[in-house]
């Protein structure tokens, strides 16, 4: 593989006296699913928030597809083609669904020629419960319809990679396996895809490599045998 | 039944322009969270603007074309002080926001002046709506009637704006979370410009359209953004279909109380047309204790960026309870030094302290927002007035005085700790209002806009220097007291209620009782210093329960800094003095005042102590 489309150099995140990230690396490649994996509070979410530009006293470098989007604000990072799914799915809930998605439509991104084109039948061709309930206001649909939604609505930017904060969360079990589907199917039309993950048993189903998170420090990276439960 | 029909119609008119301001208001703060106190004055500009194009141009075009003209040159007002004031504050605690625009209220109001003059100016009416139609057997202004249809038209025309276009559809989707938007590439910063120019737009529009009802004057702003500010609560922040509802509501309350005029109930007599105001705010706190939100609001999602930090305080140190022992002597000592002009300066520097140091207790100790202290300040003042009048003495006058205060403060503030952010600002921003027409409207007893005069202290305290030394006391006592608060159980409980209420709630404490407490003692104490203020004037008058006045204090304590327990008195002491030097040496010093309120909020956010104090610890830090 080439140069990586997304790298990580040396991150690092404070909220006023408690330093949250230590200096974290690792890069991701498209076409390549790379898990963060570790406990609650580890620093998974802040390090996606921190990629993204919302997370407040960050130092570090951020490089995305050659450009360093560090200290950028997040719909300029949106607008190159880096998008976010946040962990509580964040649905606009007076919102119907297919206005939730309008809303994710970017209408002038600047490049994309490499980037996958999608419209509201693509994503419901991905996610065809969404179809169903396209005039259904965002507030009145299950824990994992929002998942759906709120993946579908930042696909709806053509993004090249995204990140997805916990996507598996409080989901059952059969809606967690239709995700990991969908994130698999993305994976094979090219995009890179940075997700967190506490479910190691999903991380394994979709991801290609883990970096493993403790206490805001990297302490493993390497394939994803780190996630079988005989390594030590 | 025909005097019902003919007031109806009367209130719907005269709901339209209150809608357009208010929708304006509303949009705005649903996108930036910003209360903008300076909406006000956008619609007063618009009443001027149309005034000038109606008068220098005549005829239809003069003012059909003065109307959008207004429109027009109000949002681009608007746009200015987004991009100027704005932007640099969005990140902002929402007191400062507050104090921000309402700083912008004092610059437009003297720009007003210097441009339009003192005077009010009457415009001419709507050409091809001078006439009248009957309804009812009553004349009824056909200009009223366009009113009602413009209303209607508009409130369809900002539907479809919001509904149909990608536009309206970003404004809702940022209204309920504007984070979530900026990462999904929507520029907030173009959408917060855009939403300000078209909420000024409605502002100066809504203006315009009032110049055939009633003449431009200087006192529109706050006239009307009170009004607003009921409007939006009672229909709930960002909800356009509640403004229009809210807009009608309050509209037909005032038109009834009007037409109701005076009448006997239960063998008293009620000057129901002096009620409007009174009528109002009691709509609206009925809103919010059964609906918090508003009748169509949502709850507000504060935005998650976190503040800062703040260091916890610590106890006093042995080195600074001895500064503050020599402070104590300094100012005792001060007469000695006193020309008979500082001697009362300094005295009201005193009253203003402990009323400056009140609110700092609610807002630095409790983390509430208070947008409305002038209230147990005005209450302290003419409880006292009143009593001094009843025949009690001096000491029984400043303590009945408090106690009024104490009252009222515990009556408003059960129903102001049940809300919380914006909505309890704009709620002690309410009851202060009722207190202030109550004192103003209630002739009988405290004596109306003349107000009550020769409440003097007794013959011993008649010296300038006795009467200061009798401040310092009093005063000092209640300064400290604010301070002591802090450090007592009571005081750390409220803290830890400010600093996390869920975990406060957890480890059993009762939130809203400790903070009702608070709130109580708080009014008290500022009773206090209205009742010392009454007797240092030796009269008394609405404007001390004004908004402005509320504005002062948060100004006192912003300025000197919120979480510490000095800066609300320095920031007393800076203020009263750059108020009495400022108002003696221009016209403009409002103008002034607030240019000097703007570059504090931007420059030192954290206001003089805290800037002092943060530069200390970096210091030491490094």
């Amino acid at each position: 593989m080439s140069s990586a489309l997304l790298q990580v150099k040396n991150l690092s995140a404070r909220l006023g006296a408690a330093q949250l990230l230590f200096g974290i690396d690792f890069e991701a490649h498209a076409g390549e699913v790379v898990v963060l994996v570790g406990r609650n509070g580890a620093g998974k979410s802040t390090t996606l928030k921190a990629i993204m530009g919302l997370a407040s006293e960050v130092s570090g470098t951020v490089m995305f597809s050659g450009q360093s989007i560090a200290g950028l604000e997040p719909h300029t990072i949106a607008r190159l083609g880096l998008g976010y799914v946040p962990e509580e799915r964040r649905i606009f809930t007076g919102l119907t669904v297919a206005e939730n998605l309008e809303v994710g439509r970017i209408p002038s991104r600047s490049d994309t020629a490499d980037a996958p084109r999608w419209s509201v039948d693509r994503v419901c061709e991905l996610f065809p419960k969404l179809k169903e309930m396209l005039d259904r206001p965002g507030g009145q649909m299950s824990g994992g319809e929002q998942q759906m939604l709120t993946i579908a609505r930042t696909l709806m930017g053509n993004p090249r990679a995204i990140l997805l904060d916990e996507p598996s969360e409080g989901l059952a079990p059969i809606v967690v396996e239709r995700i990991a589907e969908s994130i698999q199917r993305l994976k094979r039309d090219g995009l890179c895809i940075v997700l967190s993950e506490q479910n190691t048993h999903f991380a394994r189903a979709v991801a290609d490599r883990a970096i493993v998170i403790e206490r805001g420090c990297v302490t493993h990276a390497g394939g994803i045998e780190l996630l079988e439960p005989t390594h030590p | 039944m025909t005097a019902f029909f003919v007031q109806t119609l009367n209130g719907l008119a005269s709901a339209s322009s209150l809608f357009l301001v208010a929708v304006g208001l509303s949009l705005i703060f649903g996108v930036t969270r910003i209360v903008n106190f300076a909406h006000g004055s956008f619609y007063m500009l618009g009443v001027y603007i149309a005034y000038t194009c109606a008068t220098s141009l005549s005829g239809a075009l003069g003012f059909w074309g003065g109307v959008l003209a207004a429109g027009l040159a109000v949002a681009v007002i608007g746009v200015l002080v987004e991009m100027l004031v704005l932007r640099r504050i969005y990140s902002s605690p929402e007191l400062l926001q507050l104090i921000a625009t309402f700083a912008l209220v004092l610059i437009i109001k003297d720009a007003a002046l210097a441009i339009w003059g003192p005077e009010d100016l009457l415009g001419p009416r709507a050409p091809g709506f001078t006439g009248a139609v009957e309804i009812f057997g009553r004349a009824f202004p056909t200009y009223d009637l366009l009113l009602i249809a413009l209303g209607v038209a508009m409130l369809l025309v900002l539907t479809a704006l919001m509904k149909k276009t990608r536009f309206g559809l970003l404004l809702r989707a940022a209204t309920e979370d504007r984070e979530m938007t900026d990462a999904l590439g929507v520029n907030q910063k173009l959408l917060f410009t855009a939403v300000f120019a078209l909420g000024s737009f409605l502002a100066g529009i809504g203006g315009a359209l009032q110049l055939p009802r009633e003449p431009a004057t200087l006192a529109m702003d706050l006239g009307i953004i009170a009004d607003v500010f009921v409007v939006v609560v009672i229909g709930g922040l960002g909800s356009l279909h509640g403004a229009f509802v809210a807009a009608i509501i309050i509209s037909l309350v005032k038109a009834y109380c009007i037409g109701l005029g005076s009448q006997t109930l239960f063998g008293v007599e009620f000057e129901f047309s002096k009620l409007t105001l009174v009528a109002e705010f009691i709509v609206m706190a009925l809103v919010l204790v059964f609906k918090p939100n508003g009748l169509f609001g949502k709850p507000i999602i504060h935005s998650q960026t976190s503040a800062a930090v703040e260091l916890p305080l610590g106890k006093p140190s042995n080195i600074q309870l001895g500064a503050l022992l020599a402070g104590i002597l300094l100012l005792a000592a001060m007469p000695a030094v006193f020309d008979e002009y500082t001697s009362v300066l300094a005295t009201d520097v005193l009253i203003f302290a402990l009323f400056a140091a009140s609110l700092g207790l609610i807002i630095g100790t409790a983390g509430l927002g208070s947008f409305g202290h002038a209230a147990y300040f005005g209450l302290g003042a003419y409880g006292a007035a009143l009593a001094t009048q009843a025949g009690f003495g001096f000491l029984s006058s400043l303590f009945l005085g408090a106690a009024l205060a104490l009252a009222a403060a515990m009556v408003f503030g059960w129903f102001c700790v049940r809300l919380s952010g914006t909505y309890m600002a704009m709620l002690t921003l309410a009851f202060a209002q009722i207190v202030w027409s109550i004192v103003f409207q209630w002739d009988a007893v405290t004596g109306g806009s003349n107000g009550l005069v020769g409440i003097w202290p007794p013959e011993a305290l008649s010296d300038r220097d006795y009467f200061y030394w009798t401040t310092l006391t009093v005063c000092g006592v209640g300064v400290l007291v604010c301070w002591w608060v802090v450090y007592t159980p009571f005081g750390y409980a409220l803290r830890a209620a400010r600093d996390s209420t869920v975990k406060a709630l957890a480890i059993g404490l009762s939130v809203k009782r400790l903070q009702w407490a608070g709130f109580a003692l708080a009014g008290g104490l500022a009773g206090v210093a209205g009742a010392v203020y009454v007797f240092s004037k030796g009269s008394i008058s609405p404007e001390v329960s004004a908004i402005p006045r509320s504005v002062d204090a948060l100004v006192m304590v912003l300025l000197g800094g919120i979480n510490t327990l000095l800066g609300p008195v320095v920031g007393a002491a800076v203020f009263t003095y750059l108020q009495d030097t400022l108002a003696r040496s221009t016209d403009y010093w409002r103008a002034v005042l607030g240019a000097v309120i703007l570059l504090l909020v931007m420059l030192f956010p954290r206001g003089i102590v805290g800037s002092i104090k943060q530069f200390a610890q970096r210091r030491r830090a490094a």
